[in-house]
């Protein structure tokens, strides 16, 4: 017999920000790009990227935050590219994310079985561990709660810092401003003297390194390896997240920890063993449907997407 | 017609066929370099897949097999293209189909081939067509990004036939796979001792009706009209979301039918992950065939050749075999930017400038040496 | 700098903005030659431009807007919002021009906008002002409004680089005119020594003809009728109050109105686009309120849209292609079995370039490479050979040439003479005074006034365009 408090309490709480964690850094970075007017569906892979140059660094060099600092750069590298063929090229936008996504899958199962051998997994490397923040433990009552809630790895802790940043940058600083404006109606920003391209290239590079921070947690984060198609999908589902959120920055971490909590749900009842597995694994996937079934009128999205070209 | 247009017609038919020839071209070279940059010969690399791929009777019969249902998945994903439509679970699409054909093959005993068959292949397009259905109603009626509707639809396709393959319908012993379909579903062997079925057919056909549908019927013309511009189609009295449902709807059954095809030609049953991938070959095959039915079969062929090809590559040399993978991406991200390939063949036309200049020059200089030759000869 | 649409003023102004490159000649600014490759280059110069499409983004404030690329800051980082607020109000106040720096742009009226524009420019340090064609969206008390704008400018000692097509404007506020024609400047003269039958003549090389020849007919029955019709826009306010009229046909009925008063909803609730909230039409006697746009059609509605390229023509689709757009699932261009029968297709538009004279290559040219003008009479062919019984001309003649124009007038007023309903909607008073029978006049989604054509001028429609009363 299984009784709720096995199902929800402050575990399923501490999973649940653990899984919205890759999430909100995915979401930020589809974010940033689209509020420059650039669709990212190329999130996916840049996530695989990032997971896999975090590993592969770490597994050369054995430091972890190496790891991270690789990972991301390769992330933004992808970005980089994206903002080649979208901005430079005016290409269309969603083919190039589907090929930078199936470039990933190719180069991530390619490079795992030249490097361990092996095209499914790599091999375990350093993680960057787990942190308490201490004098939680001492709170009264909920102290024990809260202590499970927050000993998490550090990524998770400086996804809160990145969504206030993002928030500030995006809603209260001049980089910001332009940043909308140029998404909005870039022709006059334009005229107002802003470089759209070179606005628009930042953006996607920043897209591709949140996006591969998103990755990286997933592995050194998490798994302490890579695995082929660790991403599941949340690149996607990030983008959901992003249009659930409003295109604003607390509003996509609110939209990631409802997903969040979904996979964590998820993950119990896979536990639990009440489901057939692949039943339960289907679910974030039907939620993201609902969501976007349910949510997507009502969110206006801050530009039209067509690629700006001076005569 | 007059002259010049055909003149002109033809030229920027040339053109983009060029272009898309260029492409491919240019991904194996950037795949040659990752080759040689993880330690593997390109040429033994190249060579074992194109002996691979076509090197006997039985090569190109494998190499058509893998084709098979790629052309299924890339004429589906081109469909709902035109419709301005990205439908990206043609993965899923066609695993629905598949177990839906393998279950009516599996449902009913006694029934003669020319209607059992037909039955199934039915089912599987219904699958399909219902896998596309959803994502279709939830765009037109609710704005709903079909490119995340279709990719979250395609994960949920690959757990429920998953499900179903390892629990209500498994078949006794190890192997994730159901029963096997009865004789009377089976579509027929084409070519002996290869997998070759006649889904090969039944693709060519639906190639040839995809494109008959697009370019001369009514329907055809809205959804083209719908893709081009859908403000003014609305405008003049196109229906957009019946055109987006059908095309989207059509686009699944078409994928479900290239299941279908799989599971009643190839396997005889259904098998978990029968597919590697099908669906994602569809997209960069319809992105390098240009968009265009004929050109779609000719990519097809292609990446047939790549992934039968490949997996000898991968027994002889050793190569794994996701560098197709790498170039089918390449080559995709080269569709999504046509302009890149003008740019770069600008730039080599630069280069081939320089190169004519160098070669004029030395050509003229071997006039001379042979002049001074004859001079002193005389 | 007067011209016609076309003569190049525009370009001009751009090159001068930074927005596009010259390949030839030199400019000079207080003097030194310089180059200018960027708007940001222009601006530094001390040069600004207030386009005839604003370049305000949407969804931020008006004060947003005006510091854009010049955002003054606390802390080195973060938007200082007060003190860009008082900066606007400061400058709002110097040159008396009544904006509030906290209004979101989208909630701006036209007018308003466009002082946001000047601001903006005079934010970034501008002594030389450049306005595009200020006056086309602005109701003549509003025009009046602006001159008084510009002379205070004036008067600050700023130059001001005022392009206009329209004679009478030009001649009352400015000092010098320069004449621009096919991209070559005719002359400058200064404009207390001249006259508007010269200015015509340097700028358009003839008299410029102001009556348009045609025949009086009687009406005849009502064929269109609009009743008690109201609707909201997209942000669910209503923009079309208890509406109604009727146009009967060999009749032109124009509609007068500055943009964004309910024209474009009107449109769309004729054809079906959108959905009235109440009231009835009926297109020769019936009911057409709830029919499909398809079914209007069908029934009789021709539409030439506002925006040729977004509504009337699919610009990848053939020149043939476009021509039966809205009768290709019908006979007999479409068979019983819903295909397409090409070889009927081919010969209605081989008939069809010739009849209207549509300059293409070949029936299967792509519409994107025609010219505006011919890109209308593509509309215009599709749409008036069908033998409608009423035509929704909207803005019909707007981005065309002279000899396009004509055309475009003259088909319409054959259109007339053979029976069928006009409603002509358009912004350019003067070509409804032209072609009108009738005129009516809306106003925040009223009709104001219905009056007939003899009797009414362009102060009359001006005030009433602004919803002044006006006596008779």
């Amino acid at each position: 017999m299984v009784d709720i408090i096995d199902i929800v309490n402050v575990g399923l709480l501490a999973a649940a920000l653990r899984m919205a964690t890759p999430l909100v850094y995915a979401s930020l970075g589809g974010l940033f790009s689209e509020r420059a007017g650039v669709v990212n569906i190329g999130l996916e892979g840049m996530m695989s990227i990032g997971a896999f140059f975090g590993v592969l660094t770490t597994f050369y060099i054995s430091n972890p935050w190496l790891g991270v600092l690789v990972g991301v750069l390769a992330g933004g590298l992808i970005g980089l590219v994206h903002a080649i063929v979208t901005v430079k090229f005016a290409g269309n936008q969603v083919v190039s994310g589907t090929g930078i996504n199936l470039f990933a899958l190719g180069f991530t199962a390619y490079m795992s079985q030249t490097i361990w051998g092996s095209r499914g997994a790599s091999q375990s490397v350093q993680g960057l561990g787990t942190i308490t923040i201490p004098l939680l433990r001492d709170v009264p009552v909920i102290g024990n709660a809260l202590d499970t809630l927050f000993s998490q790895t550090p990524l998770v802790y400086i996804m809160f810092l990145v969504v206030v940043i993002s928030y500030i940058v995006l809603l209260k600083t001049p980089w910001g401003l332009r940043i909308r404006a140029v998404g909005e109606h870039p022709a006059a920003a334009d005229t107002a003297g802003i470089n759209v391209y070179r606005t628009k290239y930042l953006c996607l590079i920043l897209s591709g390194m949140l996006a591969g921070l998103g990755g990286v947690f997933l592995s050194l984060g998490q798994l302490n390896l890579f695995v082929l198609g660790m991403t599941g999908g949340r690149g996607f589902i990030a983008l959901a997240a992003m249009i659930l959120g409003g295109w604003k920055p607390f509003g996509a971490l609110g939209a990631s920890l409802f997903f969040g909590l979904a996979y964590a749900l998820q993950m119990r009842l896979q536990s639990i063993g009440l489901l057939p597995a692949q039943i339960v694994l289907a679910i974030p996937y039907i939620l993201t449907v609902v969501v976007l079934a349910g949510f997507v009128r009502k969110r206006v999205p801050p530009s039209d997407y067509k690629p700006y070209s001076k005569e | 017609m007059t002259n010049e247009d055909s003149a002109h017609t033809i030229r920027s038919r040339i053109v983009a066929v060029v272009s898309q020839v260029i492409a491919v071209g240019i991904a194996f070279l950037v795949g040659a370099i990752v080759l040689l940059a993880t330690g593997h010969s390109p040429i033994a690399a190249y060579g074992a897949v194109l002996s691979g791929a076509f090197g006997d009777l039985y090569a190109v019969g494998q190499t058509l097999t893998q084709a098979t249902p790629i052309i299924f998945t890339a004429i589906a994903f081109l469909f709902s293209f035109k419709a301005g439509l990205f439908n990206i679970g043609g993965e899923g699409q066609l695993l629905i189909g598949g177990f839906l054909a393998a279950f009516v093959g599996i449902s009913f005993t006694g029934l003669p081939i020319y209607i059992h068959l037909p039955l199934a292949l039915l089912a599987g397009a219904a699958g399909g067509a219902l896998w596309g259905f959803i994502p279709a109603i939830l765009k037109a009626k609710l704005d709903a990004h079909e490119v995340i509707t279709t990719m979250m639809l395609s994960y949920v396709a690959l757990y429920v036939t998953s499900y179903m393959v390892n629990f209500p319908f498994k078949a006794p012993g190890w192997v994730a796979q159901t029963v096997p379909i009865a004789p009377s579903a089976e579509l027929p062997r084409v070519l002996h001792s290869t997998q070759l079925s006649g889904s090969i057919f039944l693709g060519l056909i639906v190639v040839a009706l995809a494109a008959y549908v697009l370019q001369r019927t009514t329907l055809g013309y809205e959804i083209r009209a719908i893709g081009l511009n859908s403000a003014a189609a609305r405008s003049n009295g196109i229906n957009i979301q019946r055109g987006m449902i059908l095309s989207l709807v059509i686009s699944g059954a078409i994928a479900g039918l290239g299941g279908a095809g799989e599971i009643l030609g190839v396997h005889h049953r259904y098998i978990d992950g029968f597919s590697p991938g099908y669906g994602w070959d569809g997209l960069a095959v319809a992105l390098i065939g240009g968009l265009n039915p004929f050109g779609t079969v000719l990519a097809a062929i292609l990446v047939g050749a790549l992934r039968s090809g490949g997996l000898v590559m991968n027994r002889v040399t050793g190569v794994p075999l996701d560098i197709v993978y790498i170039l089918q991406a390449l080559v995709v991200l080269f569709a999504a930017a046509p302009h890149a390939i003008r740019y770069l063949s600008n730039k080599g036309v630069a280069i081939t400038r320089v190169l004519e200049w160098l070669l004029a020059k030395m050509r003229a200089a071997l006039e001379r040496v042979k002049h001074i030759g004859r001079r002193s000869d005389a | 700098m007067l011209g016609e649409n076309g003569a190049g003023k525009t370009v001009l102004m751009n090159i001068l903005y930074g927005m596009y490159r010259p390949d030839q000649g030199r400019i000079f600014v207080y003097g030194k030659e310089t180059k200018i490759d960027s708007s940001a280059a222009a601006i530094k110069l001390g040069i600004g431009m207030v386009h005839q499409h604003f370049m305000l983004v949407p969804s931020l404030t008006v004060a947003e807007n005006i510091v854009l690329g010049r955002e003054p800051t606390k802390h080195r980082c973060l938007l200082d919002v007060g003190r860009i607020e008082n900066h606007i109000k400061a400058l709002s106040d110097r040159y008396k021009l009544g904006v509030d720096p906290k209004t979101v742009a989208h909630d701006l009226p036209v007018g308003l906008q466009q002082r946001v524009e000047i601001l903006k420019a005079l934010f970034r340090g501008a002594e030389i002002l450049i306005l595009d064609e200020p006056t086309s969206v602005l109701t003549p008390q509003e025009v009046e409004s602006l001159f008084g704008a510009i002379r205070t400018l004036r008067q600050q000692g700023k130059s001001v680089i005022f392009i206009s097509h329209k004679l009478k404007e030009v001649c009352k506020i400015c000092d010098r005119i320069t004449v621009l024609k096919r991209g070559k400047v005719v002359g400058t003269v200064d404009s207390d020594k001249t006259n508007s039958d010269e200015l015509a003549e340097m700028m358009v090389g003839r008299e410029l003809v102001s009556a348009f020849e045609k025949e009086h007919l009687a009406p005849g029955e009502t064929v269109l009728q609009v009743e008690g019709l109201s609707a909201f826009n997209d942000r669910k306010m209503l923009a079309l109050k208890h509406v109604a009229f009727e146009v009967r046909g060999f009749e032109i009925l124009g509609l007068a109105g500055v943009e964004g008063n309910g024209q474009t909803e009107l449109v769309e609730v004729l054809t079906g686009l959108r959905k009235a909230k109440t009231g009835e039409i009926s297109l020769d006697g019936t009911l057409i309120t709830a029919a499909s746009p398809h079914d209007r059609i069908q029934k009789g509605l021709a539409n030439v849209p506002e925006d040729r390229q977004k509504d009337g023509l699919i610009l990848d689709f053939s020149v043939q292609e476009n021509l039966i757009l809205g009768q290709h699932d019908i006979s007999p261009f479409a068979t019983h079995w819903s295909t397409l029968n090409l070889r009927e297709i081919s010969d209605y538009a081989r008939d069809l370039i010739q009849e209207y004279s549509i300059k293409t290559q070949n029936r299967n040219t792509v519409a994107r490479y025609l010219s505006g003008g011919t890109q209308q009479r593509v509309v215009v062919a599709r749409e008036f050979s069908r033998k409608p019984k009423f035509i929704i001309a909207c803005q019909p003649t707007r981005g065309l040439d002279v000899g396009a124009t004509e055309y475009v007038r003259r088909k319409l007023v054959e259109m007339r003479d053979h029976g069928c309903a006009i409603l002509l909607i358009s912004a350019d008073l003067d070509e409804i005074l032209a072609l009108s029978d009738r005129i009516a006049v809306i106003y925040e989604g009223r009709i104001v006034a219905i009056r007939e054509r003899a009797g009414t001028n362009e102060l009359d429609l001006g005030l009433l365009m602004t919803g002044g009363k006006c006596d008779q």
